[in-house]
């Protein structure tokens, strides 16, 4: 992997996706901005969290970079190849791309198909793009990958519906694995899962990236994780980026309020420690209606004038950038 | 006397393979004021042992217990009549998805009234401004205008706003909250958990706290009750829990807190839960359990004393070490 370590895997420059809305009968057709301007970059063996609310764009972004969507503004670098709303890939491009991007879902109870053994579904992927690899090639890849992702030999003839939730989501973990890929997409990959699993998977992720090189984008909601897994943070609110930039200083100097107050609204496993908590008046806008200026205005208690003008941009301080017309010192 | 005082609960789930046990000799007891949490992963029977002291479970459950005393009444031996006037009124119930909780057919504010009507001799003028004030008091803004609101109308924050201002109309004595804020984002769920304990220290009602969240236990309860695959583990007040666990369950579970750890692996609990077909003889922890023994794979424990947390353990841990075992080695 030396061409890997010396630039980002993943670059993407403004990136953005809007949906369009049906105003009902009567209404105006409207526009959804579930992702405006994103931008990052991810190297190979790193792990960037993108953290949020639900709404907030962050399965937007998922599906973005797995190329399920395509973006309506900004560019995509993905590996080389650069995706835009007017630089279309061919489909060659496209299947050799989807083999270095895979994506694991929240659900392992959704995401399996129950009609097929763990066997065929480690083997789909191999079947569909890899044309050259033979049936018994591919059953000793499978068995390979069960082993590598802390699965039993037997289970390559078993159902999804005979394994708990940990092991399915080891089956996710080791079919998007199958086609050797530098980018894995973790969209809420322990959510599911009960205490005791969660850590046995986040355990399982960090021993393949230190393994093969993976480079995580790391969708979860849930901070203690986050900052446990990540290298860099990126914490997203209605559909724009707030505050990024590498998770330790993000953690110990949040500098956007909505950073802070998500900070200080999860909850610490730990009696003694009796934290100011920051009262967040009201709920998550509507995307469909987002407030003028900075989204967070409504909510936030430093706003002011210029936070209902206009939406303050992304600034960067070194590595950590904040979105906010008053960050916190 | 306990408010609530339930003793070897036990229920059991008629399935097509047998019986399948979802709670196995569980005690609870709730005194007035307190706040006690039921922390335990799914499986665990922590809902189910609650939903048999509301008696919500169908027809397939068996419920047996030596009894289950709520304000001076045995709920085994009561009729009826007597129980439902006593659910809903004087013990009542919140749950997890806030939004398949509500009819999504009537107004809000038929919903809170109807509440109203069933238990209280209000006349139609007085439920009305009871809602409005309830309402009011759950913190949900212009609540004249919220009443007439549809469930489909409310985000998933307003909704539990609702179904708790539903389970406080008749200002109960018990609030069972079952994962309350499990499916809200963490802002949400910050608003919601203040609102309840603000709601808890105002009436004096007693809340117990159904969750698996160990960060909501810590800030929240006063008491923690850990349960495992279908059995009380453990119980112990909330700060000497996280200090020092003495069932190795809890004290495995706490140290696979990622904010817990100091390595980039976590300590992990190798293994899963037992199912219906392969419960063990003796601890049900002991296929996981790191200090497990001969006698812990044939030999049920039983729960030791009040200053080992009631751990139901052979050998319960004190600083993370077997007690047992350190003094037989010394």
């Amino acid at each position: 992997m030396s061409d890997a370590i010396t630039g980002p895997l993943v670059r993407a420059k403004n990136l953005s996706r809007h949906y369009e809305v049906s105003g009902g009968f009567f209404g105006k057709r409207a526009s959804v901005k579930a992702l405006s301007n994103a931008s990052f970059e991810l190297y190979a063996g790193k792990t960037l969290a993108v953290v949020g609310e639900s709404g907030c764009g962050k399965s937007t972004l998922a599906r973005v970079v797995t190329m399920i969507e395509t973006p309506t503004a900004g560019e995509l670098d993905l590996d080389g190849y650069v995706i835009s709303a007017d630089n279309e890939l061919s489909d060659s491009q496209r299947s050799q791309l989807r083999a270095s991007v895979q994506i694991v879902f929240q659900d392992p109870f959704g995401s399996l198909n129950p009609r097929q053994s763990i066997g065929r579904i480690l083997e789909e992927p191999l079947l569909i793009n890899r044309p050259d690899i033979d049936a018994s090639q591919r059953e000793s890849m499978a068995r390979e990958m069960l082993a590598m992702t802390g699965l039993r030999p037997e289970h390559y003839e078993r159902f999804p519906h005979m394994f708990s939730g940990g092991q399915r989501q080891r089956i996710a973990v080791a079919r998007a694995l199958m086609l050797n890929p530098k980018i894995l997409v973790l969209d809420e990959p322990v959510s599911a899962l009960d205490l005791s699993i969660q850590s046995q998977i986040l355990n399982l992720l960090v021993e393949l990236q230190e393994r093969l090189g993976l480079a995580y984008l790391f969708i979860s909601h849930d901070l203690s994780v986050v900052r446990h897994m990540a290298d860099d943070v990126m914490v997203m609110y209605l559909g724009r980026v707030v505050e990024s930039g590498p998770a330790q200083t993000v953690f110990s100097n949040p500098q956007h309020p909505y950073t802070q107050a998500l900070l200080s609204a999860t909850p610490v496993a730990d009696p003694s420690r009796k934290q100011t908590r920051i009262r967040l008046q009201g709920e998550l806008p509507s995307p469909l209606n987002p407030p003028a200026g900075c989204a967070f205005n409504p909510r936030c208690w430093k706003t002011e004038e210029r936070c209902r003008g206009t939406a303050p941009a992304l600034e960067a301080d070194g590595s950590h950038s904040v979105a906010c017309y008053y960050p916190m010192q | 006397m306990p408010l609530l005082d339930v003793r070897n609960l036990t229920v059991e789930f008629k399935t097509a393979d047998g019986q399948f046990r979802a709670v196995d000799g569980v005690d609870v007891q709730v005194d007035v004021g307190d706040v006690l949490a039921i922390v335990g992963e799914s499986g665990s029977g922590k809902s189910v042992s609650m939903l048999a002291v509301m008696g919500l479970l169908p027809w397939t459950a068996t419920v047996t217990a030596d009894a289950i005393v709520f304000d001076g009444l045995d709920l085994t031996t009561a009729t009826a009549a007597q129980r439902r006037s006593i659910i809903g009124r004087d013990v009542s119930m919140i749950f997890q998805e806030p939004m398949s909780s509500l009819n999504p057919c009537f107004t809000v504010g038929f919903q809170i009234r109807e509440a109203l009507k069933t238990h209280l001799s209000l006349t139609r003028s007085q439920r009305q401004s009871r809602a409005i004030e309830l309402l009011e008091q759950v913190g949900l803004p212009e609540p004249v205008r919220r009443l007439k609101a549809f469930p489909h109308q409310l985000s998933g924050g307003m909704s539990q706003r609702v179904m708790i201002a539903m389970a406080i109309a008749c200002k109960p004595k018990l609030l069972i909250a079952d994962e309350p804020t499990t499916a809200l984002d963490v802002t949400i769920q910050a608003q919601i958990l203040e609102l309840l304990l603000e709601l808890q220290t105002s009436t004096g009602m007693a809340l117990v706290l159904i969750t698996h969240d160990m960060g909501v236990v810590a800030e929240t309860a006063q008491r923690v009750s850990v349960q495992y695959a279908g059995q009380k583990v453990e119980e112990q007040s909330v700060g000497t829990l996280f200090a020092d666990a003495h069932h190795p369950y809890t004290h495995a579970l706490l140290s696979a807190l990622p904010e817990r750890a100091n390595s980039r692996r976590l300590p992990s609990i190798p293994g899963v839960v037992p199912g219906q077909f392969d419960r063990p003889a003796g601890c049900l922890f002991s296929p996981r359990c790191s200090f497990a023994d001969e006698r812990c794979e044939t030999v049920q424990p039983t729960a030791s004393a009040s200053s080992l947390g009631h751990a139901r353990c052979h050998y319960p841990l004190s600083k993370g070490v077997p007690l047992a075992r350190a003094e037989l080695q010394s």
